[in-house]
């Protein structure tokens, strides 16, 4: 079955559901608006950060059922029924689990200085726990390459391997 | 990005029914090429059609091989226990390519419809035939270090970006599309195509339309396969030149080879003559430099790329060492094999 | 002569410690906000419509289709924008270079690729993007002029010089006639290419319009004063009717430096509409402004045989626009770095249209540096001669453009342990003689130096009843640790424990203080808020001791400490006072300070002020196929006294990282015939990205410096200067091929 909805131009809004750091929320979208947009412009979830919007750069990483994404390519309409994590549930995704503040991979990147502005830090945070909920990526030579899709100018790579292979070895991942 | 009419789609007919015979209509799945080429209105849809929801998602044994689902991610697909097993080829392929996040996201119909790599076609404030036919085509002349070498026209001379493209064009698979006039299969190799007069057109799809699966023969390359991706950083970028190689040898006689390239063409180039040219030959530095030779025998510099050709030529020799010594490249370790 | 004095008379137990980011917490949980996330009732939005052609004039502008989108506010085009600023003088900002500064929506002028033509502001972001896509521009087309090299030959000194950036010195000795005698000769060329800042945060500002008809505008800026002082000008406002916050910013490195268009498009609209209006670039949108020019430059160097430099000549051209004459220092370094009796230094613009560059990271440096360290590794090898020790036979204690000592310069230890930590003495120095397998092993290195800078800055302190102390002024954290070094030196001033100290930045209503940027911050501000805690702690005391029965009442200030939240006789604790009990006996809600800090112009008139550094680079580089590893880098870096180890390795480590890019990767490449930068974008620009960076080894030598009292020299600079170079020398050893133009790409390593 199709479920159509609106005609081009026309500024119609589509009803979704979408479960955002763990909160339920029935929503009306236009077609056209991104999971990004719709976090920071609608939701006041500007913790996700926009740095390039083609999916150049990764800042806008964020969960959706665990798995991460580029939220400024994909169309919020398309994610109807999913359940979004962005920085701001992450320690709320800890606190679930069982921990009481941080996300341990929030502290680590306090510890281990693993970034400076700031800007990238929300997508190689959230990247970083669907890279440890994949699973794969072991050494540092495959967290190297599988966080490759997180830029960061002011230079704080090392400094993020180090906090994601410290979290990896807890086994504080999830 | 304009302004468009949403569908959802639940079955392949539903699907192929709203596409219709409209030209602007377009279906999007991960929607990581085309929402990105909306943003930049190169791509203006009146209406997308969400196929996400499409029964389309596994990976299943079919004829001795693999059918794959038009919308396993790449991803799903790179990490399947079956594609690691018996395709490590196309799993190093797709790993070499884009980055975790858009892997996640984008199908695999998807990256065989992803559109050329040139920066004159991203930008809506130059020409371009491919995105405007018969406004001409800058990149001659302009700024062109990135593209092709084999296979270009007088109107286009831009790049297929896909890695995961390379790998199935050297293991020989078929798409199967549905359509207004029922399924299809189109082999790989016919699949995309060059740009002769209409660069408009990436691939040999009919209106309406939609890739349904992608079909992998059985093969037998063991462990003497390789995907080697050259490229101006180490990760997160295109290639400049990518490498897909699989052999099957006979102690050191070549009894099989498959080849092809990535980031010379508008398509992944395949020379089914230089494969030839190996079978039956001795799996050495010699036969593949004849073999590189005879693939690049075609090629043509533009104004700032004539070092591709050079590097193509190495890449292919070095590529096909490493299958012929098993010693595929791996995509996190950056020390090339 | 400033003293050195201990900060404040508590005991240093925060500074020089490894302490976290203080803003460490709001930006791992996505709390931290940057100018484009702040919210306002009935917030507008606004989109850029950016011109195509590079030169010509604007003939039609057709503005129906998009502003019958419903949700349109308003097209803001030259043609029906309101009455603004006439004169190109009222949009000089702080930082401006000497010219006519660009004003957006002026005229039908298009003066370079990507110019704003249009504002499109709607209801919400989609409806402005989508609007924005049917503005119809017509233009009369002129042919640009973007090749540096084509217009190298019209080249010329700039008229009027830039404020803070010293011209070349006058030549001293013969350089040519000591050229041309040299027993050993080294003339080359090098380039490098244009590269964009491209922070991760794009240009955004939102201004706000609040019920009294003041602004509050958050705006990207490296200093919010600049966006004050801007705004006051263009749009004849009075300073105290528009407030400006940058408390976050998401990246600069000089890109932030001066208020952008983006700036100005949003408070016309919102003063044309009277309605609170955010305007945020697309990625794209940030190759139409500031940038890193790039240069062609000629380096000669005359050894005799034992390396010692008889002649020195550096000549460098790099572009500017048509409208303003940018200037940065990319030649003076040879004369500074070098004891040469002949010496030559020029330094001309050539004219692009393209917008104006301006200051990147270490500005004019990681373009001089690059080619006169190059062209040092080139005379090592001429002569035979270890680079290390080439540099050695060359040092000079004082700065020969000035005939001034250094008043610290601790470059051989950087030699030293740099070379020590990276295991230079094993090397061959043998091109080709080194390899891992498949690769070619190379080894390089080479010097950095940059100035250490300070600013006239002031700073607030506020000590609250209740124990609290507040410290800051308007400077900003551009992701380089002020928040978290201020909030040292006020703990340590005071000696409170750090969750009783706040620093607020970025901040007109703050104390005035420099723009981020130079370097020069944690000396400028630094210093500022030393001096206003410690005019807080003398305060404190006054009233200690004059309180009842005070246990200090024969105490002199020169005496007591400041610990634990106490005032303590030194040296007998059981005499001391809590700060809380002074207030409250004194009944006093706080206890404010102001402070100004200027440079030492005693220190200054007879010394010289630098950091220095020794990069070690290896790469590894595939002999076939010219791929390039950067496998280590060991950087050993001589800033003086390092306020915080884990926040100052960090700008090493990151400033390296931007040195790797430079070298490999970096290029905003120009199509000459439309005067248009094509790789607009973070795919086909490339930055280093995760798998591009290995381990990177950072030393502060020690270095005791006196020209302010806190001994810093700064460190967001230093740790790019030379990188490429270092990398460069490298890929020579490794290959025997000598790389003279960045980014070094493999096409560039085939060819050669």
């Amino acid at each position: 079955m199709l479920s159509e909805s609106g005609s081009a131009g026309a500024d119609v809004k589509i009803g979704i559901t979408l479960t955002i750091n763990g909160e339920r929320r029935e929503l009306q979208v236009a077609p056209w608006t991104t999971l990004l947009d719709l976090l920071r412009e609608r939701l006041d979830l500007t913790g996700t950060k926009k740095g390039c919007d083609h999916g150049q750069c990764g800042a806008c990483t964020v969960l959706v059922d665990g798995t991460r994404i580029n939220s400024c390519l994909a169309l919020a309409v398309m994610k109807d029924g999913a359940e979004i994590t962005t920085v701001e549930g992450l320690a709320g995704l800890a606190h679930r689990q069982g921990a009481n503040t941080l996300h341990p991979i929030q502290e680590a990147f306090v510890e281990h200085d693993a970034f400076q502005c700031g800007y990238c830090t929300p997508g190689q945070l959230c990247s970083s726990v669907g890279l440890m909920n994949e699973g794969h990526a072991k050494t540092r030579d495959e967290i190297r390459e599988a966080m490759s899709g997180n830029l960061c100018r002011c230079g704080a790579y090392t400094n993020i391997v180090d906090a994601i292979e410290e979290v990896m070895h807890q086994g504080a991942a999830r | 990005m304009n302004r468009f009419d949403y569908v959802r789609a639940d079955t392949v007919a539903d699907a192929i029914k709203a596409l219709g015979t409209d030209p602007s209509a377009r279906f999007i799945a991960g929607g990581t090429n085309l929402v990105d080429l909306m943003k930049y209105n190169v791509e203006k849809p009146g209406r997308l059609i969400d196929i996400t929801r499409l029964p389309l998602k596994n990976i299943e044994e079919h004829e001795g091989g693999l059918r794959i689902g038009a919308l396993v991610s790449n991803a799903d697909l790179a990490y399947d226990a079956s594609i690691q097993s018996r395709y490590p080829l196309l799993a190093s392929a797709i790993l070499a390519g884009a980055s975790a996040q858009l892997r996640n996201a984008a199908s695999t119909g998807g990256n065989l419809n992803q559109r050329t790599r040139c920066y004159y076609f991203y930008d809506e404030g130059t020409p371009c035939n491919k995105r405007e036919p018969g406004s001409g085509c800058p990149a001659i002349g302009g700024v062109n270090r990135i593209h092709a070498i084999l296979g270009a026209s007088g109107a286009c001379i831009a790049t297929n970006p896909s890695d995961m493209c390379v790998a199935l064009a050297a293991l020989e698979a078929t798409v199967q599309v549905s359509g207004p006039e029922g399924n299809r299969a189109i082999a790989f190799a016919d699949y995309h195509r060059l740009p002769g007069d209409d660069p408009a057109k990436d691939n040999t799809l009919k209106p309406g339309e939609i890739v349904v699966s992608v079909d992998l023969p059985a093969t037998d390359y063991g462990p003497h396969h390789t995907y080697l991706k050259l490229r101006d950083r180490l990760s997160y970028a295109f290639a400049l030149v990518s490498v897909a190689a699989a052999l099957e040898l006979d102690g050191q006689t070549i009894k099989t080879a498959r080849l092809a390239l990535g980031g010379v063409a508008h398509k992944p180039w395949r020379n089914q003559e230089a494969e030839a040219l190996l079978q039956g030959k001795p799996a050495t530095r010699e036969s593949f430099k004849a073999a590189a030779d005879l693939i690049l025998r075609e090629a043509k510099p533009q104004s700032e790329n004539g070092f591709k050709i050079e590097l193509a030529r190495r890449a292919i020799v070095r590529g096909l060492e490493q299958a012929a010594a098993g010693t595929p490249q791996s995509q996190s370790d950056k020390r090339i094999q | 002569m400033t003293k050195q004095i201990s900060t404040g008379a508590g005991h240093d137990r925060f500074v020089g410690s490894a302490l976290s980011r203080v803003d460490g917490p709001a930006k791992v949980t996505g709390l931290a906000k940057y100018a484009g996330e702040f919210s306002a009732e009935n917030l507008a939005h606004g989109y850029v419509v950016s011109s195509t052609i590079a030169k010509g004039r604007i003939t039609g502008i057709d503005t129906s289709a998009a502003e019958a989108v419903p949700g349109v506010l308003k097209v803001l085009t030259h043609q029906n924008r309101p009455s603004i600023a006439g004169e190109a003088k009222a949009y000089q900002d702080m930082v401006a270079p000497p010219g006519s500064p660009f004003r957006p929506l002026y005229d039908e002028t298009v003066v370079f690729s990507g110019q704003p033509v249009a504002l499109v502001v709607a209801e919400d972001f989609e409806t402005a993007r989508h609007a924005a896509s049917l503005v119809n521009l017509t233009y009369e087309e002129e042919t640009p002029h973007t090749d540096i090299a084509a217009q190298m030959s019209k080249s010329y000194d700039p008229p009027t010089k830039r404020g803070g950036i010293k011209p070349p010195p006058k030549p001293w000795g013969d350089a040519g006639g000591a050229f041309d005698g040299a027993a050993i000769k080294v003339k080359q060329r090098y380039r490098i290419a244009h590269e964009h800042h491209n922070p991760m945060e794009p240009q955004a500002s939102t201004v706000v319009v609040e019920d009294d008809g003041t602004y509050t505008v958050y705006d990207k800026i490296q200093g919010v004063a600049n966006t004050q002082l801007y705004l006051t000008n263009a749009f004849g406002l009075k300073p105290d009717q528009v407030r400006c916050l940058s408390p976050y910013m998401g990246g600069g490195f000089g890109n932030a430096l001066r208020p952008q268009y983006q700036l100005f498009l949003a408070m016309l609209a919102a003063q044309d509409l009277n309605r609170s209006v955010r305007v945020v670039l697309t990625r794209d949108q940030m190759w139409t402004f500031t940038y890193r020019p790039g240069a062609i430059q000629t380096v000669s160097l005359g050894a005799d045989a034992k390396g010692t430099l008889q002649a020195i000549r550096h000549d460098a051209v790099h572009g500017t626009s048509t409208f303003e004459d940018y200037q940065e220092n990319v030649v003076n370094w040879a004369g500074t770095l070098y004891a040469c009796d002949n010496v030559e230094l020029t330094y001309r613009l050539a004219k692009l249209d393209t917008a104006t560059p301006g200051d990147m990271r270490a500005p004019g440096a990681v373009t001089g540096l690059f080619a006169l360290e190059t062209a040092m590794d080139e005379l090592a090898y001429a002569t035979g001669i270890d680079p290390i020790q080439l540099r050695l036979a060359n040092y000079t204690e004082t700065d020969p453009v000035e005939d001034k000592p250094f008043g610290s310069k601790a470059l051989k230890s950087c030699f030293a342990q740099g070379a020590q930590r990276f295991g230079w003495s094993k090397r061959n120095p043998e091109p080709r003689s080194m390899r891992d397998g498949k690769e070619l092993v190379g080894w390089g290195m080479a010097c950095g130096i940059w100035e250490a800078l300070m600013m006239p800055s002031s700073a607030r302190a506020t000590l609250h009843a209740d124990g609290r102390l507040e410290v800051g002024n308007s400077t900003a954290d551009i992701g380089t640790g002020t928040y978290t070094i201020l909030t040292q030196i006020a703990a340590d001033a005071l000696g409170l424990p750090l969750d009783h100290v706040t620093t607020k930045l970025g901040d007109t209503n703050l104390a005035e203080a420099p723009i981020a940027g130079g370097s020069w911050t944690a000396a400028s501000s630094g210093t500022a808020v030393m001096k206003a805690c410690r005019k807080v702690a003398e305060e404190v005391f006054k009233l200690a001791r004059g309180m009842d029965g005070s246990p200090l009442a024969n105490a002199d200030f020169e005496r007591v400490v400041f610990a634990r939240g106490r005032i303590e006789v030194a040296g007998d604790s059981s005499r001391s006072v809590a700060l809380t009990d002074v207030l409250k006996a004194a009944g006093k809600e706080t206890i404010e300070e102001t402070e100004s800090a200027s440079p030492d112009n005693d220190f200054k008139k007879k010394f010289e002020a630098y950091t220095h550094s020794a990069v070690f680079a290896e790469v590894k580089i595939d002999e076939e196929l010219g791929i390039v590893r950067v496998t280590r880098i060991v950087s050993a870096i001589a800033a003086g006294k390092i306020l915080n180890t884990k926040t100052a390795r960090s700008q090493i480590m990151g400033a390296v990282v931007m040195g790797i890019g430079s070298a490999l990767h970096e290029e905003s490449v120009l199509d000459h015939r439309l005067g248009r930068f094509m790789n607009r974008n973070l795919g086909e620009y490339h930055v280093p990205a995760h798998a591009d960076v290995h381990d990177i080894d950072v030393i502060f030598v020690e270095e005791e410096d006196r020209a302010n009292p806190l001994g810093v020299k700064g460190v967001g600079e230093i740790g790019i200067v030379g990188t490429a170079a270092a990398i460069a020398n490298a890929i020579h050893h490794a290959t025997g091929k000598r790389m003279r133009e960045l980014p070094i790409t493999v096409d560039k390593i085939l060819a050669a």
